[in-house]
């Protein structure tokens, strides 16, 4: 009875929600009779992004190559830059400094540069989704990595064990939920990386649809993109806390 | 078994500022001697500890451990801290061999051992059950194998049961008695409480603060095996009496 009752509240409640909001909107856009291309009613974007799907399909595929691309630049950049951080104080000086000033330019601002530099195509929107990504996975990782009780530092050094063992077999266990939640963001990110590079310049990906079909006050078109991107941004962030699960399976009974 | 030789340890705060955690201390404990140190908050207790297993160097004075010098850590300890601080990510049979992991051994050749140990201390039937599915008290007894696993000859115990409740606490420190008259080792048992410091110890370094220095030394002349019931001995009471007096009076002669 109980369990019946935690599925009313968990999906039924915030789905008949959801099915009330649209049904106003709906509404509203034939009471007050708002043109198409300012505000669409929810049946023509259905409408219209079925009529679009094929299309879609491509659109969708290129800018989750380019989020994809950019996540993993960022955390096989992000991971060991952390790890240097935290085990020289010297590459800290160093580096934290210009990693803070990469991230005080603001994003939008860079990408008409490094498009110029590194040309169209998909690459340059990696680096950006990459520039927008990496910060959190650096700072996660690094407190993570000195997250590691004193006391398991101690009795380590005590057995003698190398630096590279503690690493191995403690200080980076013990950092995975960090850099795991350091993921959950820069999945996110990457996602507006993508698109913002897009918006710059390009002739693929879900952003150049929405930029595209606005200028055709297409507004139908650009509200299914955004609702797929939506829904491949949720799909990744899933994925990752899958990942996450699998991989810390330990962490597992602490979330629920 | 260890020698303390005007042992100092002097530490420099970030501001510049010298803090003496231990004043010349000149020291010995016997092979398989049960010793606690006893005292208030900044005594330098657990500074001894680190020194005597070399994980900090000392400032002045010479450690010598089975008539080796120490000048870092050397593999025949074994330690249990105030946390258990087991790996969340291991189960409680993995947690034990982290130990001779650690030092270098094969981890399967300890399975055996390992399982000896959890049977000895009331953990039978845990090994592939997680740190988190256990209680407090539980978890201690895991960190409390992981140290005995490689049967080291020195054991240094830093308040072992400081953040267990009195009940288990109790139970814990007759267990560690337990375990300790089956498996002799040299025991070094940093703790707060002064009965817990009487039951265990054959003597007691009762330790003052500003600097760290050890206040006294009592043998602890009570028969062995030890129970709760050693309360009620009045020669207990007298101990506890001059344990409690030493600490306090230092503290009346400070304004």
């Amino acid at each position: 009875m109980s369990g019946v009752r935690r599925l009313l509240g968990e999906t039924l409640v915030p789905a008949a929600t959801l099915v009330l909001a649209l049904l106003a909107w709906e509404a509203a856009t034939w009471a007050f009779r708002i043109p198409r291309f300012i505000m669409p009613p929810p049946s023509a974007i259905l409408g219209e992004g079925w009529e679009w799907r094929y299309r879609f399909i491509e659109h969708t595929w290129v800018t989750l190559y380019e989020t994809l691309g950019g996540f993993a630049l960022s955390m096989v950049v992000g991971v060991p830059l952390a790890v240097l951080i935290v085990y020289s104080p010297r590459l800290r000086g160093a580096i934290y400094p210009l990693i803070v000033l990469t991230q005080s330019v603001p994003k939008i601002a860079i990408a008409p540069v490094l498009l110029l530099v590194l040309g169209f195509g998909e690459i340059p929107k990696m680096v950006v989704a990459f520039l927008v990504a990496f910060f959190p996975v650096v700072v996660d990782t690094a407190t993570g990595l000195g997250a590691t009780p004193p006391e398991l530092l101690d009795l380590s050094r005590s057995y003698r064990a190398s630096a590279l063992k503690t690493f191995l077999k403690v200080r980076l266990p013990m950092a995975l939920p960090f850099i795991f939640a350091g993921a959950k963001v820069a999945i996110t990110l990457s996602v507006i990386g993508a698109v913002v590079g897009e918006f710059v310049g390009s002739d693929k990906g879900l952003g150049y649809v929405i930029l595209s079909s606005t200028s055709y006050w297409k507004t139908e078109v650009a509200f299914s993109a955004m609702i797929l991107l939506s829904l491949m941004a949720i799909a990744l962030f899933a994925a990752v806390s899958l990942v996450e699960r699998l991989v810390c399976p330990w962490l597992a009974t602490d979330e629920g | 078994m260890i020698r303390l030789q005007e042992v100092a340890k002097t530490y420099r705060t970030r501001t510049g500022e010298q803090v003496h955690a231990l004043a010349e201390t000149t020291l010995e404990i016997g092979e398989n001697e049960f010793v606690t140190l006893v005292g208030p908050s900044g005594c330098g207790k657990s500074t001894l500890l680190k020194l005597v297993a070399g994980l900090v160097p000392v400032t002045r004075g010479h450690i010598r451990v089975r008539e080796q010098p120490v000048t870092g850590p050397f593999p025949d300890v074994g330690f249990v801290f105030q946390q258990p601080v087991l790996l969340p990510w291991r189960t409680v049979m993995d947690n034990v061999l982290f130990s001779v992991e650690m030092l270098g051994l094969d981890p399967r050749q300890y399975r055996k051992p390992a399982g000896d140990l959890l049977e000895l201390t009331g953990l039978g039937g845990f090994e592939t059950k997680y740190p988190r599915e256990l209680s407090g008290g539980m978890q201690q007894r895991v960190a409390i194998c992981r140290a005995l696993l490689p049967d080291p000859g020195l054991l240094l115990m830093d308040e072992p049961f400081g953040a267990l409740d009195a009940m288990t606490r109790e139970e814990m420190s007759l267990e560690l008695l337990r375990i300790w008259e089956e498996r002799r080792k040299t025991i070094l048992f940093v703790t707060h409480s002064i009965p817990e410091a009487i039951l265990l110890a054959d003597r007691v370094m009762v330790m003052s603060p500003r600097p760290g220095r050890v206040a006294r030394v009592l043998t602890v002349d009570l028969p062995r095996p030890r129970t709760m019931d050693l309360e009620f001995d009045p020669r207990f009471k007298a101990y506890s009496d001059e344990i409690r007096g030493l600490i306090f009076s230092r503290r009346k002669e400070r304004p």
